[in-house]
């Protein structure tokens, strides 16, 4: 598999890039924030997305979804970066739709897929309970009541948690904190009784929530998989989520690049363009072959992901930690070489420092999978 | 669907080209030629003087050779095996998979055969190529001078008309085993009136050509890979010359592309064992079997996911150059890093080996292999255009930036 997009990969990008550049350039999200948006994201390009088919990119054919692979995905989260468009795409349309397809049993499937395709259903995956990204750390206890059972404990930084339509909560319905064993996916409905949701304005102006469980008792079908083996696949669906972000983070890293460069181009100082001088020149030079290798390594961990999911968790890794390491150095050059301006609030740029950081979180940071790949390396 | 169909049939048929290519390879590479290089004598280099230093080593490069996969993407009528790009990549691969390595390296199959098969005449082609491809003639590059590292193009080699030849003098530097080669392709000075790099020409000729001597150089390394040499009154056909006369600048400048995408793939990326388990042999694990020293750990471990990573660059700029979508510029951008980087490996490779990895002379240490290999790495950065020259060169070219 060539390492370059095809054609129709291609037409995917230009008709992705259009409708969101021209829909929700980084204004839209400023506009958002200003004005303290309850929704945090804008419900109409949602239902555009789901005409265009994206909201249904993974979901399959039979479920009313157009049935596409990672690759497809990634294209869509990288002009998402460009312009840090807030949207349920990764939340619902990639990390919940995945785990579903992956994981669900025919009547999950039915039940939920197609609504997912259609735009009308909001979900998410709560995973993470710490300050980091730990998947095996969780504790939250789900314990067998009557037919089903019952789930207590937190979840934090669970992306669209305010919005969502349905949880898929991982908790711990065997062993302890650390162990691959013991681990169960339930879906929850957010209005269930005993479950608390509170908002968490984040830097990035993207939606994220906290939730408590206290005692929220559920039914046996709301099992997805099988219960206490749900590590397998999770590890599946968060490298899928990884993946994407990587490809958010190639988007975020090249437009905050691009922007840079102009400005190198066009700030004058003791009487020359600012781009002239070789400090900055080989700085830039340096970035771009950064970001060059990032894309690179990133589109080589999703068609790895495409062709097996399993097989593809190393170059998912790499792509990872090397987004995260290649973003955050892309924010920090551009804020740098924009000077005074680039502290600004009015400027751009500030924006792709603070929702960088958050993506460099978000299923775990550089050194997560840095060390992962050096545990799959048996060192 | 009528495309879905071609390109299902095609794959098919890549996948044929596999399977052959794997049972070949499997039954043709002599086990020996299955681990990588560990000394220059490892490596086949070819030419007229040139000697085999085992019999694995002869069988393998003539069984390739006979098949034309010293250079398998050349055309069959130039000694090459004529695979499509797809083809080739799926042969590297299986020889990847199976740790092969190269039968033949050489700086006409690296260097001048790209540049010949793109400005070389009829007649040139098919008195070089073959020869290359072939292992036949060894040849060597002359283009740094004594004033002219980095600002290559202000080169002072004369080359002056004289009826059908040109009387070549001057003096070139760090040429790479001139020592060995047979020939050497060169850049000389034809216009001294013109502007520095309007009067360059790209020419060959015979290393036992009369004039022509050459002086090694002892490095840090205590090998002597570079040479000076030396051209007094050398005489050579104007017949010789690549391109049009004072335009050789194009040709030195397509070649270095190839140089560079060279260089950077030095180093042994992805073959041998991993990093981490060579420092373990040195270093000692802990109870889990982890390294037994987290900074070391954690240096090896973000050096794998950056080679891992330059890895799917290098696939992609060969993706993208089959799809005529790559930047001419871009191998400065892979030679930039993958030198950068194969300095880090070998700065890791003797932290992790620590006081072993000082021995200069002994059996033990097979002559200082470790701390020699790192020394030979700094010259990465340097050759071929130092790593500034090519931050300068993305700086300008890719990025379009002022007054660069």
């Amino acid at each position: 598999m060539a390492l370059v997009l095809t054609e129709e990969q291609s037409m995917l990008r230009d008709s992705a890039r259009g409708l969101i550049s021209d829909k929700a350039p980084v204004s839209h999200l400023r506009h958002l924030r200003d004005s303290k948006d309850p929704t945090g994201f804008s419900k109409d390009l949602w239902h555009s997305f789901a005409e265009m088919g994206f909201a249904g990119l993974l979901v399959p054919e039979e479920f009313g979804g157009s049935g596409l692979g990672f690759v497809e995905a990634g294209i869509i989260m990288e002009e998402i970066g460009r312009t840090l468009m807030p949207s349920p795409f990764l939340a619902t349309s990639v990390v919940a739709a995945s785990v579903l397809t992956r994981g669900g049993n025919a009547a999950q499937k039915s039940e939920y897929l197609s609504k997912i395709a259609n735009g009308s259903l909001l979900a998410t995956l709560a995973i993470d309970e710490g300050a980091k990204h730990r998947p095996l750390q969780t504790s939250l206890k789900a314990v067998r009541a009557g037919n089903g059972f019952k789930l207590s404990g937190a979840k934090a930084l669970v992306i669209d948690g305010h919005v969502a339509d349905l949880l898929i909560v991982a908790a711990r319905t065997a062993g302890s904190a650390g162990e691959r064993e013991g681990l169960t996916l339930f879906l929850v409905n957010p209005k269930a009784k005993g479950v608390a949701i509170e908002r968490t304005i984040m830097v990035d102006a993207h939606n994220a929530a906290r939730i408590e469980f206290a005692n929220v008792e559920v039914t046996a079908d709301s099992v997805l998989g099988e219960v206490d083996q749900a590590a397998g696949l999770l590890d599946g669906v968060l490298d899928i989520g990884r993946g994407a972000v990587a490809a958010e983070m190639v988007g975020l890293s090249d437009e905050v690049f691009g922007r840079t460069v102009e400005y190198l181009k066009s700030r004058k100082q003791f009487g020359k363009l600012i781009g002239e001088f070789q400090a900055l020149q080989h700085r830039a030079a340096e970035l771009y072959i950064d970001i060059e290798i990032t894309r690179a390594a990133t589109m080589k961990a999703l068609q790895a992901l495409d062709a097996d999911v399993v097989k593809a968790a190393p170059a998912v890794a790499v792509a990872k930690a090397r987004a995260g390491t290649t973003a955050t150095r892309a924010v920090q050059e551009g804020v740098q070489m924009h000077g005074g301006m680039g502290m600004t609030d009015q400027f751009d740029i500030g924006f792709f420092m603070k929702r960088a950081r958050v993506c460099e979180e978000l299923f775990g940071d550089a050194n997560y999978h840095t060390e992962q790949l050096a545990r799959a390396r048996g060192y | 669907m009528t495309d879905l169909k071609t390109s299902d049939s095609e794959s098919a048929d890549l996948e044929t080209f596999r399977n052959d290519t794997r049972a070949w390879l499997e039954a043709n590479c002599p086990p020996e030629m299955r681990k990588p290089a560990t000394s220059d004598a490892d490596v086949f280099w070819g030419g007229r003087n040139a000697k085999f230093s085992s019999e694995p080593q002869r069988i393998w490069f003539e069984r390739m050779r006979d098949k034309g996969w010293t250079v398998p993407d050349w055309p069959r009528e130039y000694g090459g095996g004529g695979l499509s790009a797809a083809e080739h990549k799926v042969l590297r691969a299986e020889m990847a998979r199976i740790g092969a390595r190269p039968p033949l390296s050489s700086f006409g199959i690296w260097m001048l055969g790209p540049a010949l098969l793109k400005y070389g005449n009829e007649a040139q082609k098919k008195e070089h190529l073959p020869k290359i491809a072939a292992g036949e003639i060894r040849w060597c590059q002359g283009y740094s001078e004594p004033n002219a590292g980095s600002d290559l193009a202000s080169l002072q080699t004369r080359a002056e008309s004289d009826g059908d030849d040109f009387i070549i003098n001057g003096q070139k530097i760090w040429t790479s085993y001139a020592n060995y080669a047979d020939w050497i392709f060169c850049l000389v000075r034809t216009d001294p009136t013109a502007k520095k790099h309007d009067g360059i020409s790209f020419i060959l000729f015979d290393m036992a050509s009369k004039g022509v001597s050459t002086k090694p150089i002892l490095l840090i390394s205590g090998y002597s890979p570079f040479c000076e040499t030396f051209f007094d009154n050398v005489r050579v056909p104007k017949s010789h010359v690549v391109g049009t006369i004072n335009r050789g600048w194009d040709v030195a400048k397509y070649l270095l592309q190839h140089e560079r995408a060279m260089i950077s793939g030095m180093g042994e990326r992805g073959v041998g064992r991993p990093l981490g388990q060579i420092a373990a042999d040195s270093v000692g694990t802990d109870g889990q079997g982890r390294l037994d020293d987290a900074m070391l750990r954690g240096r090896i471990a973000t050096f794998d996911v950056d080679e891992a990573a330059l890895a799917a660059c290098a696939e992609r700029a060969v993706d993208l150059a089959k799809a005529g979508q790559a930047h001419p510029a871009f191998s400065s951008a892979m030679k930039y890093y993958g030198t950068e980087l194969n300095k880090r490996r070998h700065e890791i490779l003797m932290s992790a080996g620590g006081v072993d990895a000082l021995e200069w002379e002994s059996e033990r240490s097979r002559q200082g292999a470790r701390p020699r290999a790192w020394l030979r790495t700094k010259a990465n950065s340097i050759e071929g255009g130092t790593s500034e020259v090519m931050l300068g060169i993305v700086a300008k070219r890719i990025l379009d930036l002022p007054g660069a």
